[in-house]
């Protein structure tokens, strides 16, 4: 049993070297993120009424947009 | 039992330590600068020794290189004949956008479309754009992250103006 969570703890350590750069895309291969049809606010009037019908349901405000999209310049 | 956990400890070792090999060294300030017909094989590249050089990382979908080439531009016109060579290397990965981009916007200084992401993959620039200013040894001196208007562009003309009086 011991020997097991050795095992798996010393699996975890190797392996968390390579996570971050086999996930995160590099600057330079974002060209297809940086397209308009992959922004998620490419139509400013149908994301304030999603929003708008969003919050009004969760009673919240605020907590919205994902930092994926765009070409991540600058 | 245990020369199933020896032959997993060892795949995994293994497999680690590729990875973690197969990605490059980043560039960084004090690195020589490698020797971009490697890297960038079949491109027409100026002689850049003893020489001060800006490499310059951009790509057709990012409007801050947009704007940066403008002041790559004024900086080629002022110090190309005092000795810098600015080299721009197109990331992106259809050849087609970067003949456009190209020919939108018109360059005196060389351009070159880094097909197979080499050059990008081992500069490793941590944002679009970005570029690498080396001294006449080949150091690498300075590295700008981004682009921001007149502000990168005051910083390089001063860094530039230094180099070049060494």
């Amino acid at each position: 049993m011991k020997l097991r969570i050795l095992f798996f703890a010393i699996s975890a350590l190797l392996l968390s070297n390579c996570t971050q750069k086999l996930v995160r895309v590099k600057p330079y291969e974002r060209g297809n993120l940086a397209h308009s049809v992959m922004s998620p606010e490419r139509d400013g009037l149908l994301t304030a009424m999603t929003q708008h019908a969003y919050f009004s349901r969760e009673a919240s405000f605020g907590g919205g947009g994902v930092g994926g999209g765009g070409c991540g310049c600058n | 039992m245990k020369t199933y956990f020896k032959t997993m400890a060892f795949i995994l070792m293994t497999a680690s330590a590729g990875v973690s090999s197969s990605f490059a060294a980043e560039a960084s300030v004090g690195a020589a600068m490698p020797g971009l017909g490697t890297l960038l094989p079949g491109s027409s590249l100026p002689k850049t020794s003893g020489k001060v050089v800006l490499v310059d990382f951009w790509a057709s979908w990012c409007a801050p290189c947009k704007l940066s080439f403008v002041t790559l531009q004024r900086l080629h016109q002022k110090y190309a004949s005092k000795g810098l060579v600015i080299i721009g290397v197109g990331v992106d990965e259809d050849a087609g956008k970067f003949q456009t981009f190209a020919s939108k916007h018109p360059a005196g200084f060389t351009l070159v479309h880094d097909t197979q992401q080499s050059a990008a993959a081992y500069f490793n620039p941590p944002t679009m754009p970005s570029s690498y200013l080396v001294d006449k040894s080949g150091k690498i001196r300075f590295i700008h992250q981004g682009f921001r208007g007149e502000k990168t562009e005051a910083e390089y003309v001063h860094e530039i103006e230094q180099m070049l009086a060494e």
